[in-house]
């Protein structure tokens, strides 16, 4: 019995320790568990979630949530102008954030850091060429390119991703090409040249991984700002279409009932905006300062 | 200087030239421009009525031509809504844009650049911690969040502040910090990092050595060396928040450009979605050439030296 | 006999990292005199503590570094234990330092001619005309050439030479009893750098100034200084005339630095004499001597005992065994 307890109490002890110990180190522990939690919500949506997103009971409509006079516990968070579940639509809300905001992170990054590769390693009209778009589209902030493509290919949950991708590839592009030239100096680089490797072997096995860190880094930074302006555009109507739950979308919906004090219409969904914007924001810094010091420009 | 400026100018032709064609070509070639180009409701009569007018048969680099043609007289198409020419009607919302972007960087710049300043003379002490959680807080929190929140609290709790409209000082007190926000958090990093930088500098030094009070040596040898890249940020951000402020002025009711692009979304009224985006561009890229001559006025380096 | 102008006894001072986890001694137990229009040379390696010796005197080190014990007479009062508002009046009117790189030095944003008529203004009060023509006069006295031009110059238009003589002003300014100069021709062109150690030896004699020449030079050092004191791991390991010191060094250190200085002649048949090893890593130092490991005249009670300071002739006293009285 003895022994057991103490053996417990060790393991505890050591957990404990440990936690410490990465805690001492800077390590993020909140908002990485933050955004497991998130993408476990996301994942797991249906099973979680007590109410359909899409559908309400109209009689139901505007209750406050739970903790609240007039609440009641079959709708914890309260419901929505239609009758529908708030927590049910922020869960299956995590769900358009984070995949939406992930693929186009990705569309994004992927886009941004070849054309940033060829763009710095290849030089010559290419480079002008890439540099003076990217230049271009960089002028226009995110958001109002994001509502003109929006409102020239109509809303729907892909075409944001490839909106947002098509957006934000610049950012990645002006970085990864930024370090490809300082890459190209390395002798690594050069031994390679001397022994006839062909450009595109180079730019695949000896640029691509050493720009893989920043790209990494950028896409953590870029992941928040991705998630704001999905949010603000769904808040403008131009984002994923209703009836589909997207925490942007309930804010505009929530505003509505902001003068009639309908408050967790409006602070639930945005406090889950945050929630994951700060989280990812947090990771990146971690990351950024991490994964090389010398990227704390960024 | 002057090669700088001619080639500055180059550039910012370039980027215009290139953003009338990214939308030219996006409006072309992936949206049926004759559809988004009617007025919603039309009979197909009148699509193909418009699509002979705007010569959407031809090739497309001489409808390239002439809509760059139409735009450099100044034609951006009619509003549907409005039933007024798109450039009047920009014109005539873009002075309250402007203002409430004045205001939100007036207030950004009150806000970060002492804080910035502070957290970098206090580095890793109390007030650089809460420097960090304020910068964390302001570049996470989106914009019409922070102002829906402060309808809340200071509309509808406390019924403090009218919620939307314009026409008094109360009317933008709620959108400018809204808006200027996240712009607040920027300018305070940048500031606290710029002033970090400068305050390990060999001059700095120097004028340490030389026995001057602190003071001295904060106010006037690293503050305006500190202050050189935050004030160019500041330019070009003005022109963004003018811009992004799209969400702000649809939240607080504000009729700016902002606003004016909403309603074009939501009337489908493309010529002043086309037309928000392309005049925005267009601010953008001039205010970036304007900051980068002013850099080169106030700096010395860049004004004796290139 | 007069008492000297700076006098520094047993003073350490010492880096604290990881929250007094680490500490690192960057300065050890280091005692010195200098008396008024002399010149002393502070030579080692970098990492030496040679500049931090000399922000010491200055009393303006980084946050992490502390101040651990000794004292610091200049002008027969402990700067050490001197309030903050005192300190600053010494520093720059009555101690002036002069730094290794001009261009970084000066403050791109201002005229040359502002920054050295700033210490005029700031402790002597004077109004801005007549700091202006002082510093026009200081400008002159470095050997600028047309300095009423100059005035008005930034530094980014001068060149390297010239920006170090306006350094070189900016120390003059107030007419100080001793200046610091760390490594002030390092940056420098060879060709220059002969011109600035011949202005410095001027000024030195026309303005009674003591110097403390902080290089890694041996040959300035010869030519300059009066004086010259050997550091090695944060301690003077010899200090002496120089004429002594380069005739008859006590310690193998100082030994070994004179003969790494490459010679020409002996038909370039010499292979040029290096030092062994590497220099210490200050957090964690051998036991005993610090130079130990490197030396090629060790002793078993160097690697055991920290020797103490030894005279090994007239004011000239060397940190080693060898020196001690009856080692020979």
């Amino acid at each position: 019995m003895a022994v057991r307890a103490e053996t417990s109490r060790a393991a505890g002890l050591t957990l404990a320790w440990r936690f410490a110990a990465l805690r001492a180190n800077g390590f993020p522990l909140i908002p990485i568990t933050i955004l497991a939690v998130l993408a476990l919500v996301a994942v797991f949506a249906e099973a979680l979630a007590p109410h359909d997103p899409e559908v309400g009971v109209l009689g139901e409509r505007f209750k406050p949530p739970a903790w609240q006079a007039g609440g009641s516990e079959r709708y914890l968070l309260g419901t929505d102008h239609l009758g529908r579940d708030v927590l049910s639509r922020l869960i299956y809300g995590a769900r358009v954030s984070m995949v939406v905001g992930l693929a186009a992170v990705a569309f994004a990054g992927t886009l941004g850091t070849a054309l940033g590769i060829l763009s710095g390693y290849l030089g010559g009209w290419v480079d002008q060429v890439i540099m003076r778009v990217t230049d271009a589209w960089l002028a226009l902030p995110g958001l109002t390119f994001a509502i003109f493509l929006a409102a020239v290919v109509g809303p729907s949950a892909m075409n944001i991703v490839i909106i947002l991708g098509a957006v934000y590839w610049t950012r990645y592009a002006r970085v990864i090409r930024g370090e490809v030239l300082s890459l190209k100096e390395r002798d690594f680089v050069r031994l390679a040249i001397v022994a006839n490797c062909s450009k595109w072997t180079i730019m695949r096995r000896h640029i691509l991984p050493n720009v893989a860190n920043s790209a990494v880094v950028l896409g953590t930074l870029m992941l928040g700002v991705v998630i704001v302006t999905e949010a603000s555009l769904s808040f403008l109507g131009v984002g994923v279409p209703p009836p589909q739950p997207a925490w942007g979308l309930m804010l505009a919906d929530g505003k509505k009932g902001l003068m009639a004090g309908y408050w967790w219409l409006t602070v639930l969904p945005g406090s889950c905006i945050m929630l994951m914007v700060l989280s990812a924001n947090l990771l990146g810094d971690w990351l950024r300062v991490k994964l090389d010091p010398q990227l704390r420009q960024l | 200087m002057k090669t700088y400026i001619l080639r500055r100018l180059g550039y910012s032709l370039i980027s215009l030239v290139l953003l009338s064609v990214t939308i030219f070509l996006f409006v072309r070639v992936t949206g049926d421009p004759a559809v988004l180009l009617v007025e919603p409701g039309a009979s197909k009569a009148d699509v193909d009525a418009l699509r002979a007018q705007l010569g959407l048969d031809r090739p497309l680099w001489e409808q390239y031509v002439a809509f760059v043609r139409s735009l450099l007289r100044g034609d951006f198409g009619q509003s549907f809504y409005y039933r007024t020419p798109v450039f009047d009607l920009y014109l005539s919302r873009l002075p309250n844009s402007l203002l409430l972007a004045a205001c939100a960087m007036a207030f950004s710049l009150l806000v970060g650049i002492p804080t910035g300043i502070l957290a970098a003379v206090r580095v890793n002490r109390w007030w650089d911690s809460v420097g960090k959680i304020f910068a964390l807080l302001g570049l996470s929190m989106p914009a019409f969040w922070v102002g829906l929140v402060m309808i809340l609290f200071f509309s509808v709790y406390l019924g403090w502040l009218p919620s939307s409209g314009s026409g008094t000082a109360a009317h933008l007190v709620m959108p400018a910090v809204a808006l200027g926000w996240y712009f607040a958090a920027a300018h305070m990093r940048l500031t606290r990092s710029s002033m970090l930088e400068v305050l390990g500098s060999e001059y700095v030094k120097l004028a340490r050595l030389k026995g001057l009070p602190e003071a001295l040596v904060i106010a006037k040898h690293a503050f305006k060396n500190a202050l050189i890249p935050v004030l160019t940020l500041a330019g070009i951000n003005l022109v963004i928040m003018v811009n992004v402020a799209v969400v702000v002025e649809t939240v607080f009711a504000w009729p700016g450009i902002g606003r004016l692009l909403y309603e074009g979304i939501t009337f489908r009224d493309f010529p002043v979605v086309q037309a928000t985006v392309l005049l925005g561009g267009a601010m953008i890229v001039a205010v970036n050439l304007v900051v980068d001559v002013l850099y080169a006025v106030i700096d010395p380096r860049i004004r004796y030296g290139r | 006999m007069t008492p000297p102008l700076l006098e520094i006894r047993g003073l350490s001072t010492r880096y604290v990292a990881a929250r007094g986890a680490r500490v690192m001694p960057a300065v050890e137990d280091v005692a010195l005199t200098l008396g008024a229009g002399e010149t002393l040379g502070l030579v080692g390696e970098s990492g030496s503590g040679k500049t931090t010796l000399a922000l010491t005197i200055m009393r303006l080190l980084p946050p992490a570094a502390r101040i651990v014990g000794g004292e610091i007479l200049f002008e027969g009062r402990n700067l050490l234990t001197m309030p903050e508002s005192e300190m600053r009046r010494v520093r720059g009117k009555r101690i002036a330092m002069i730094l290794q790189d001009p261009m970084a030095s000066l403050n791109p944003l201002f005229t040359v001619g502002d920054q050295v008529a700033e210490p005029i203004r700031v402790h002597d009060g004077a109004p801005r005309g007549s700091a202006w023509t002082r510093a026009r006069d200081l400008l002159r006295a470095v050997r600028i050439p047309a300095p009423e031009t100059r005035l008005g110059s930034y530094p980014h238009q001068m060149s390297g030479g010239m920006r170090q003589r306006v350094v070189g002003a900016i120390a003059l300014a107030c007419e100080p009893r001793l200046i610091i100069a760390d490594e002030p021709t390092t940056s420098l062109d060879v060709t220059i750098q002969a011109q600035y150690l011949r202005l410095l030896r001027d000024l030195q004699r026309e303005h009674g100034l003591a110097l403390v020449f902080i290089t890694h030079n041996l040959g300035i050092v010869a030519r300059m200084c009066d004086r010259v004191a050997v550091m090695y791991a944060g301690r003077i390991v010899e200090s002496g005339p120089v004429r002594d010191i380069f005739d008859a060094a006590a310690h193998p250190y100082t030994r070994a630095l004179l003969d790494s200085i490459p010679r020409l002649g002996n038909g370039g048949a010499r292979r040029l004499a290096a030092i062994d090893g590497h220099p210490p890593d200050l957090a964690a130092l051998p036991p005993g001597c610090a130079f130990h490991p490197r030396c090629p005249m060790v002793r078993d009670r160097c690697r055991a005992e920290a020797p103490p300071e030894f005279a090994a002739g007239p004011a000239h006293t060397a940190r080693c065994w060898l020196a001690a009285p009856g080692a020979r």
